[in-house]
């Protein structure tokens, strides 16, 4: 898995590819974890466009990201979900839970 | 093939890192049994979660533990029919597993964890747990219906 940040006025777009699963997933915590609850950004927008594979773990990092988000009044939105990323969401029924945008000029817009 | 042949069978130690190397290799063992796109993910996954199950409950996160997978293919009887399938099985030598745990939890929590076993549930067709001779031992079965490259019409 690769992670980038990219810093905007009041979110940062964190670009994330390949696989995120049990070896990759703590990185992807981390990274969510320190924007929201260190650097107190208002949006976390992940761009999951080039994620090939996720699996649980992935998707307890999301959550935790998401309830962390909520608790600091922040919002965390993903775009860019692949076929493979959406079948995993959809099968943990958290897919409706999450604030999902088309793309990211949606995921930045007031 | 044969039938109940042996088609691979992985020796490996508990290590996060061989997550990809598995999942590659099944993807394309699953692709060359005529398993559609979504039938390899699904198996592809549920493989994924149980064995990240053994490298965090059974082995808790030891690495260098070992873990065995064979995949063979085999006919199942379902309904009064003869039906060929994928079975995997996973070994492992680590702690018993709880099987007040295997239950998973509520889908309606939301919260983090607890989703592997449901994953492997939905995916796969048959998930059997049994502990035999200081083993964990972790059942699964893929129907390969009518994807399978040996199934006559």
């Amino acid at each position: 898995m690769q992670i980038s940040a990219r810093h905007l006025d009041k979110a940062t777009i964190f670009d994330i590819s390949g696989d995120v699963d049990l070896a990759t997933s703590p990185e992807l915590r981390k990274a969510l974890l320190r924007e929201l609850r260190e650097a107190r950004m208002p949006r976390v927008i992940l761009n999951l466009k080039a994620v090939r594979y996720i699996d649980s773990s992935g998707v307890a990092s999301l959550v935790e990201g998401l309830k962390v988000s909520r608790d600091l009044g922040a919002r965390l939105i993903l775009f860019g979900l692949s076929t493979s990323v959406r079948e995993v969401l959809q099968l943990s029924r958290l897919l409706r839970i999450f604030e999902v945008c088309e793309n990211e000029e949606q995921a930045i817009s007031p | 093939m044969n039938r109940n042949s042996l088609l691979l069978k992985l020796e490996f130690e508990s290590n996060p890192e061989m997550l990809s190397v598995v999942r590659h290799a099944l993807g394309q063992l699953a692709e060359t049994l005529g398993l559609p796109s979504t039938g390899c993910r699904a198996v592809v996954l549920a493989v994924d979660e149980a064995l990240t199950n053994i490298i965090r409950h059974a082995y808790r996160g030891e690495k260098g533990r070992p873990i065995q997978v064979s995949f063979r293919r085999i006919d199942v009887r379902r309904n009064g029919r003869e039906e060929k399938a994928l079975e995997i099985v996973l070994e492992d030598r680590g702690a018993k597993v709880d099987r007040a745990r295997l239950c998973g939890r509520s889908l309606e929590e939301v919260q983090p964890g607890g989703l592997g076993l449901h994953f492997m549930k939905e995916c796969m067709d048959t998930v059997e747990f049994r502990r035999a001779f200081g083993k964990n031992q972790l059942r699964l079965i893929k129907l390969l219906g009518a994807s399978g490259p040996e199934k006559e019409s």
